[in-house]
């Protein structure tokens, strides 16, 4: 019992500081350099220890954060107090919480005992993930009422309003892969992609719901809040939107949650369509190249090489969704609405259903 | 479930409860109840029903709150200072809590108490809440689903007419 409980917290731990805190962090680095690159500039580079400014990740990462910790907290007159204390945290926490069941890793074999590579196995995976995804509406919902300020207001109206809106498209795509590999567990749904189709090519999720995940990709980045979907935080005409009456560690929370859900989205992007910790033509004894060719790899080489792939898949769909954000302009907000409901709804309706007569008529064909 | 586990959890659902009853703030209110729909969650957890558990939070708890906070905020409720009913109408609703309090504990008392019941393997999954949905309770799932359609389309000609 004791060493279960101890493995389980370990492994919760080890996904924490070693992928997400990591990844959360090379975001707000690609942050500031990618749109500094994107946009012709030179990007953070004042701060530095020693001389050494390591391309602005001393000023990202080290100066940045101590600045926000130590700046004065201002509460401003007449705000609920334990709402808008309450606010930054409710956002930041379902973030947080809904790793608990993301793999990130296949087996990891310590003398008899075989170690799940997943914190929490659960039948309903998924679900708690859309669960805990839909819970992290109140901290913007409660920063914008709390905060006693029409901008705030504005921002957590529309943030709620757009949240619930494009959750209905993310869960009917999902919908789509839970067809496929007829499980809801994410650990299940990332050993299902380990098999090669024709002998060469890895059997990865995108290759059978590509709809689901041009769906999903654009429901994550509207549920992360950021460009072009930003419209709660909207800076040129909403001041920051929801979290304008926020300051020092207070705002950090806010931006980590946002930077804690895009790390999220990458995760499931990688766990759902991109093989998860599979790298490709690796097997548990080794690798299987095409051509017959085998390469015998030893079992803690594998979990090692596989941790490594899952941590790149995330690095890279971290990338691509900062590379989005400073690429496409805002939405309008009916051109939001529209896209959301008259265009990812009935796309992924029609996935569903699509994905639904295959599997069946396939079924009926074996 | 482990009893005390039990104890604390019904006395915060309670508490959660009463929130959303006797607070005079709107927003305070829909908090509480989101807090109680959550705290029962946990409770179904605790008794192996994980779907019920999870669907639970993403129906009351992600998508039905948010929509009475979204109307509070839209309308800009206020904090209730005036008093609603007078002292007719708060004895009439008081006895009639104790009278429904009472019968419930009366129903409930006079069960004989059962001990913990092993699960099946498999219980409380998708599959099996899933299997019980589609064979045993098709019927009414399928007339809940027609007045969930009935209530949408109420809303969209609701919505449609021009003054």
């Amino acid at each position: 019992m004791g060493v279960d409980a101890a493995i389980i917290a370990g492994k919760a731990l080890f996904l924490m500081l070693a992928f997400v805190l990591q990844v959360m962090a090379l975001g707000v680095w690609f942050e500031r350099k990618v749109s500094a690159v994107i946009q012709d500039r030179i990007g953070a580079n004042r701060a530095s220890i020693f001389g050494v400014a390591a391309m602005g990740i001393v000023n990202t990462l080290v100066a940045d954060p101590i600045k926000f910790l130590l700046k004065e907290d201002v509460t401003p007159a007449n705000v609920d107090h334990l709402l808008h204390a309450m606010a930054p945290v409710l956002s930041l926490v379902p973030a947080l919480l809904a790793f608990a069941v993301i793999p990130f890793g296949d087996v990891l074999q310590v003398g008899d005992r075989v170690i799940n590579l997943q914190p929490a196995s659960l039948n309903v995976g998924l679900l708690y993930v859309l669960a805990m995804a839909s819970l992290s509406v109140y901290g913007v919902v409660l920063a914008g009422w709390a905060s006693n300020n029409r901008w705030s207001l504005l921002g957590g109206i529309r943030g709620s309003a757009q949240m619930i809106s494009y959750e209905i498209a993310m869960g009917l795509a999902l919908i789509g892969t839970v067809v496929v590999y007829n499980t809801l567990d994410l650990q299940e749904m990332a050993r299902a992609q380990g098999h090669l189709l024709w002998g060469w090519l890895p059997a990865w999720g995108i290759l059978y719901q590509p709809v689901a995940f041009v769906i999903f990709m654009t429901a994550g980045v509207a549920e992360s809040k950021r460009i072009p979907f930003d419209l709660p935080e909207s800076e040129s005409e909403l001041v920051a939107g929801y979290f304008t009456e926020y300051s020092g560690a207070k705002h950090l929370m806010f931006m980590m949650s946002d930077f804690v859900e895009v790390v999220l989205v990458s995760a499931l992007v990688t766990v759902l369509f991109f093989g998860g910790w599979q790298v490709p033509w690796l097997f548990r004894d080794g690798f299987h190249l095409p051509g017959a060719a085998f390469v015998a790899v030893p079992s803690l080489l594998v979990t090692i090489l596989q941790l490594t792939a899952f941590g790149l898949k995330l690095i890279f769909f971290t990338w691509l969704q900062i590379v989005i954000r400073w690429t496409l302009p805002r939405f309008r907000y009916d051109q939001l609405m529209r896209l959301g409901w008259q265009g990812l709804l009935p796309l992924a309706l029609a996935n569903v259903v699509v994905t639904a007569l295959v599997v069946l008529l396939l079924e009926r064909a074996a | 479930m482990n009893p005390v586990a039990f104890l604390v959890l019904a006395a915060l659902t309670i508490a959660a409860a009463l929130t959303v009853v006797l607070h005079r703030n709107p927003v305070h209110s829909a908090l509480g109840l989101v807090s109680t729909l959550f705290l029962l969650s946990v409770q179904f957890v605790g008794l192996d029903a994980e779907m019920v558990a999870v669907l639970q939070i993403i129906v009351y708890a992600g998508a039905v709150v948010v929509l009475f906070l979204f109307v509070i905020m839209l309308l800009n409720l206020q904090i209730e200072v005036r008093r609603t009913g007078g002292p007719v109408l708060v004895g009439v609703a008081g006895s009639a809590a104790v009278a429904l309090a009472a019968l419930i504990v009366r129903s409930v008392a006079g069960r004989p108490a059962t001990g913990a019941v092993e699960v099946p393997a498999g219980f409380g999954s998708a599959t099996a809440l899933g299997e019980r949905l589609f064979t045993a309770y098709l019927v009414p799932f399928e007339l809940t689903s027609l007045l969930l359609l009935v209530a949408v389309i109420g809303a969209v000609v609701l919505a449609k007419k021009k003054a």
